[in-house]
């Protein structure tokens, strides 16, 4: 793989059967707290312009979301910029409640999969079934050997894995988008 | 000879030709063709030898089950061994090879083992090659490995592309026959997903061949209306070339698909279906007859396959030899291509029915009640002689022919019922072992996990295939049960029925087992080798078991059957593999600074998934003087080193103080926010598991730095204490070791190092030793602990990831001024040698509990409890002969073997010398120039100034002082500056 830039380089981009990229990833914080905890929603709705998603949802809010990881654990998306005010105001908004609020924006790397056989990429990676994948869900899952987690989003499909093994899934997704690994019939016969 | 025919051949394309080669001889075939109908298109009937015997091996069948037409496929990077011909569908330029056969196919040295069949029965190798014992590893196997074996081993890196993909489906249906066709559809139409999967290019199956009325139609119309219906339905998938191989619990499948010689040259389908039907046919079975194995004997339905389908003569003359009515379409379709059939020899005493009638009414002449009992022709059938079924083998005719088309009846292919452990029945019927659909493998919801519908359950009639019936049992009249013919051959003629072609097992050899006690029918197998061949017994279970019956006195069903297990039919490791080849053969974690690094030209240490840097060695420096110059330097000066992948986990809640008493050894709940505090992990058994200096960041909040190889496996240890059984405890985790880069400044000119990048007062008043404090240096925002494992003054600096590289920079520049070189792991652990600081991994491995180790002082004597406390009360650790950790100091100097035992005089049980204790570190101390090391030594910390002795693998000793392990600064005064 002759494109196997560091991380903190320019974003790259490759162009197979589907569309793969590499954006710098958006701001993220970790949220934990129980579902019922008093002013979670309102603390969430401030932080990413959405409701507190439900089992498995993920919910938009143009370049927010917010999405559901455990039944006590939430991942905020907002803009990189915003991350240091938005801890201020869950500190503020939970304070006294049993919570605990990380940024984690550097912890990961995030790639994009477009293009209308952008599923196939996906499911020669990830044992999810990606062709129903609906949109408004995330799937905590895998790519080959390491975790990932995907959503349906702007006709295509972004996906977030940990930063250090953001080569190794650049690779993968590459390698799987390449041209000729497409999952259809590869000859069609009578 | 065989030859290609003007008329048959439904599935070739007569306006295009293929090349290719045999043996290196240029042959041509048809698009269409298989490797298979294309040899024999080219009179090539002869293909390989047998594993042990060397004998000339034919084609024998036209599917997966082709036990004989084995060949080396491509040269250099696409090489691949023991590829069927009958599966390999011809391409240009296709390059096949025989084996198992030196110097040539038609002339081969190995046959010579065939002379000698009568010293080499079964479990031969056993017998002969026991004594004496280390010949076999030396002597015996090296040559029998050289002098067997099929196909060739590839020497060269595999140049094709494979990949994976995964697949769900409510409904996957095995076979692409009639039967699979009717039960996709009907899966279909009741709105499933459905994965429609068939091995062979082509769809119907057999019935295209046998030629009866599906539904009023013929099959090829039948099956393009169905094949229409499923391919407009979107929920459908329909998959041709792609071999089911497996079933596994929970309904994961297998399979692999052939993608010819487009990029991606295989794919493996990891499919997770809700349920399986098995519509996977059934195999004909060989008949035991002498000389069965001559080339041009072959089974009837291949016969009739290889006209149908690719219009291939097996031979003008073709004598047909059965037990059952499906051997007569083979008469009837030769006869139909104007070929001889000069006889039908049927085993059975009397035939009649509508098939036999119709060969008679052709002319054909039928003898019941008779057999072969000679075959002559060596590399190719010359004629038979006939005898009587129930006879002795006297030949009453001789029949000139080239080809012997055989049916000893049909098996059922169970291996989907029985993958996931789904029961069998014997069906008297048949004469073959049926899935019990009383007893099928069960999937999470209790329903059964796979349905067999078609010839795989025991259903030949096509409407009964087509509607998915199940078999009814005891249906028809019992069949012959399967065995050698004539039915009283004496031993000579047993020894030349072939049961098991690829690995020349006969019936004699079985019946031998027999007679050596061997009863079931696992161990006869693994004795003979009956069944162990590349095609796994597809032609031979049913005949071996059945003489292994009739040699014990039982019936087949008595015998049972071998185990079917995944695969079904050979997958190539290249799609097993799939991507992970190369650079993404495992996931390598870099860290922030990595690209720096390799550019600095470091050396790596693998550190779990991790690459650390081990040294930076600069021009002309061994790894030895790199080393030494980096630990010079940072203990004089100042050095840098990326400690990014140590773990770092936040722990926070009203809780979180009681829970990291119960979690560490030492208290954790009374350190003072922004002050550090060293810990021990134990496991609940008490041994030491891991260590690292956790740090207050607040009123509930803590911050654990773990090992690097440990930071996932303890953050899942401690959610496992949480939801399991701390449920009720309020405290939060995570594991921000990827959030944050790690920055170690090391050595006596470190402080001036931060100064000179500034943004923070690190002076000692500030940020003494063992405090932490929040900032930002030059604008980045840091939190820096003032820790040490070298026992240099020491800054560990952890800043966001994405900012880690760009301080880095700046603090190598600010150091420049003092000499700053980065260091590597290497010496870190020498450093931390020289401390007496333990490491996770070399002091401990799973049989040390922290008491051993000196470390009493982080072990709370006045906390009720905590993870590994009642472990290491056990009597046990007490008591007073316990290796316990001291350092050793070697007389001369040098440095001591790794992981060496220190020996004693005293002889054990199995006399052995006694050891007393074990080297656990050893380095060479650039700081003290001599050797240094740590051990574990019975009484070490009473035994100060003893001498021990240090065994080295040649034999010799090392003797050395036990000392205290601090070699250095062992009052701290370095580190607390």
């Amino acid at each position: 793989m002759s494109d196997s830039m560091d991380l903190d380089a320019a974003l790259r981009s490759f162009d197979g059967f589907a569309r793969v990229s590499q954006p710098e990833a958006p701001g993220m914080i970790s949220l934990r707290a129980k579902t019922g905890t008093q002013g979670l929603a309102k603390a969430v709705k401030s932080v990413t312009g959405t409701g507190l998603p439900g089992q498995r949802a993920i919910l938009h809010d143009g370049p927010r979301a917010a999405a559901w990881m455990s039944p006590d654990e939430w991942l905020l998306i907002l803009p990189r910029a915003d991350v240091t005010a938005a801890l201020a105001t869950l500190s503020a908004a939970l304070a006294g409640r049993h919570h605990l609020a990380a940024e984690v924006s550097d912890a990961r790397a995030m790639f994009r999969i477009d293009g209308a056989l952008a599923a196939d990429v996906l499911a020669k990676l990830t044992p999810a079934d990606v062709a129903h994948l609906p949109a408004g869900e995330i799937r905590r899952s895998r790519l080959a050997q390491v975790a990932a987690a995907f959503w349906r989003e702007g006709g295509g499909i972004s996906v977030v894995t940990f930063r250090s093994v953001g080569d190794y899934a650049w690779g993968l997704l590459v390698n799987a988008a390449a041209p000729g690994g497409e999952l259809g019939p590869a000859r069609q016969d009578a | 000879m065989t030859a290609r025919l003007a008329t048959f051949g439904r599935l070739i394309d007569r306006s295009a030709r293929i090349a290719f080669t045999f043996d290196g001889q240029s042959m041509t075939g048809h698009p269409g063709d298989t490797l298979a109908s294309a040899l024999l298109a080219n009179g090539q009937m002869l293909v390989g030898r047998s594993f042990k015997y060397h004998r000339p091996r034919g084609i024998l069948a036209s599917g997966a089950e082709e036990p004989n037409a084995l060949v080396n496929l491509g040269q250099g990077g696409t090489f691949e061994p023991n590829q069927r011909a009958t599966t390999t569908e011809l391409a240009e330029g296709l390059v096949a090879e025989s084996q198992n056969r030196w110097p040539s196919l038609a002339f081969d040295i190995g046959a010579l083992n065939a002379r000698l069949a009568r010293f080499l029965p079964a479990g031969f190798y056993y017998k002969t090659f026991i004594h004496p014992r280390p010949f076999w590893k030396h002597v015996f196997e090296p040559v029998i490995r050289r002098a067997a074996g099929l196909g060739k081993a590839p020497k060269d890196r595999d140049a094709d592309r494979y990949d994976q993909a995964y697949a769900h489906c409510d409904v996957l249906v095995v076979g692409g026959g009639i039967a699979g066709i009717a039960a996709a559809r009907r899966a279909a139409a009741g709105g499933k997903r459905v994965i429609l999967a068939e091995m062979t290019p082509h769809w119907g199956g057999r019935a295209p061949v046998e030629g009866e009325a599906v539904e009023g139609r013929t099959p090829a119309d039948w099956i393009a209306a169905g094949l229409a219906e499923l391919s407009a339905n979107p929920n459908v998938r329909l998959m041709t070339r792609t071999l089911v191989a497996g079933l596994y619990d929970h309904g994961y499948v297998l399979a692999e698909e052939t993608r010819g010689h487009g990029p991606v040259v295989k794919r493996l389908w990891r499919i997770r279906a809700g349920q399986v039907v098995a519509a996977n046919g059934a195999h004909e079975r060989p008949v035991p007859f002498p000389g069965n194995d001559v080339p041009g004997v072959m089974l009837a339905s291949a016969v009739r396959d290889y006209l149908v389908n690719w219009g291939i003569s097996p031979g003008d003359r073709t004598v047909i030899l059965t037990d059952n009515d499906s051997a007569y379409l083979t008469a009837i379709r030769l006869a139909e291509a104007g070929l001889i059939v000069p006889a039908v020899l049927d085993l059975r005493p009397v035939v009649q029915g509508e098939l036999p009638d119709r060969v008679r009414a052709m002319g054909i002449r039928v003898e019941p009640g008779r057999c072969i009992v000679k075959v002559r022709g060596g590399a190719r059938v010359a004629g038979v002689g006939i005898g009587l079924a129930q006879g002795e083998g006297a030949v009453l005719e001789e029949i000139a022919c080239e080809c012997v088309a055989m049916s000893g009846g049909w098996t059922p292919a169970v291996h989907f019922h029985s993958h996931c452990g789904g029961k069998l029945l014997w069906d008297e019927g048949l004469a073959a072992f049926v899935p019990d659909p009383a007893r099928p493998a069960l999937n999470h919801d209790g329903r059964a996990l796979v349905t067999t519908v078609g010839a795989a359950a025991g259903v030949f009639d096509t409407a009964g295939a087509v509607a998915g019936a199940a078999r009814v049992p005891g249906q028809g009249a019992p069949g012959r049960i399967p065995g050698p013919v004539p039915v009283a051959a004496p031993p000579a003629l047993r020894a030349k029925m072939w049961l098991d072609f690829q690995n020349d097992v006969k019936v004699s050899d079985v019946e031998l087992a027999a007679r050596e006690g061997y009863v079931s029918v696992e161990h006869t197998k693994r004795y003979t080798t009956l069944g162990m061949a590349t095609d796994q017994g597809k032609t031979s279970n049913i005949n071996g078991l059945s003489v292994l019956g009739a040699a014990t006195g039982r019936a087949p069903q008595a015998v049972g059957t071998t185990t079917f297990r995944p695969p079904f039919a050979p997958v190539t490791i290249g799609a097993l593999a799939g991507e992970a080849r190369g650079d993404l053969f495992q996931p390598l974690r870099r860290t922030p600074l990595h690209g720096w690094h390799e550019k600095a030209g470091a050396t790596w240490e693998p550190v779990g998934l991790w690459r650390r840097p081990y040294t930076f060695p600069r021009a002309g420096e061994t790894t030895a003087q790199s080393v030494e110059r980096e630990i010079n330097n940072t203990r004089e000066g100042v050095g840098i080193l990326d400690a990014s992948t140590l773990g770092k986990i936040v722990v926070k809640g009203p809780d979180a103080g009681r829970f990291l008493d119960m979690l560490y050894t030492g208290v954790m709940s009374t350190l003072p926010v922004g002050r550090c505090r060293y810990g021990l992990m134990c496991s609940e058994q008490g041994f030491l598991m891991d260590d690292g200096v956790v740090a207050r960041l607040g009123p509930d909040e803590w911050l654990c730095h773990t090992t690097s190889g440990g930071a996932d496996r303890i953050h899942g240890w401690m959610e496992d204490w949480l939801q399991c059984e701390w449920w009720d405890w309020q405290v939060y985790t995570a594991n921000l070791t990827e959030q944050f880069g790690q920055i170690a400044v090391v050595g006596p000119k470190a402080r001036a190092v931060l100064e000179a990048v500034g943004g923070m007062d690190v002076s000692r008043e500030a940020l003494p030793f063992m405090a932490w404090a929040g900032g930002s240096l030059d604008g980045h925002p840091v939190r820096v602990f003032r820790i040490s494992f070298s026992g240099e003054l020491s800054y560990e600096i952890s800043v966001p990831s994405g900012q880690t590289l760009a301080l880095w920079e700046k603090l190598v520049a600010a150091g420049m001024a003092h000499g700053i070189m980065p260091y590597g792991t290497e010496a870190l652990h020498v450093m931390r040698a020289e401390k007496g600081f333990i490491m996770i991994g070399d002091e401990t491995d799973g049989t040390v509990i922290p008491q051993d180790l000196g470390l009493d002082w982080a072990i709370s004597k006045k906390k009720p409890d905590y993870l590994g406390k009642r472990g290491q009360e056990r009597s046990h650790f007490h008591k007073a002969d316990r290796w316990k950790l001291v350092g050793l100091d070697a007389f001369d100097g040098s440095v001591l073997p790794e992981g060496a035992y220190l020996v004693t005089e005293r002889i054990n049980a199995n006399g052995q010398k006694e050891a007393e204790g074990r080297v656990t570190s050893t380095y060479y101390s650039p700081t003290l120039k001599r050797g240094i090391a740590m051990a574990l030594v019975a009484r070490g910390p009473q035994r100060m100034g003893e001498t021990v002795h240090v065994g080295r693998i040649d034999g010799t000793r090392v003797p050395a002082r036990i000392v205290n392990p601090v070699f250095y600064d062992p009052k701290g005064e370095r580190q607390d500056v």
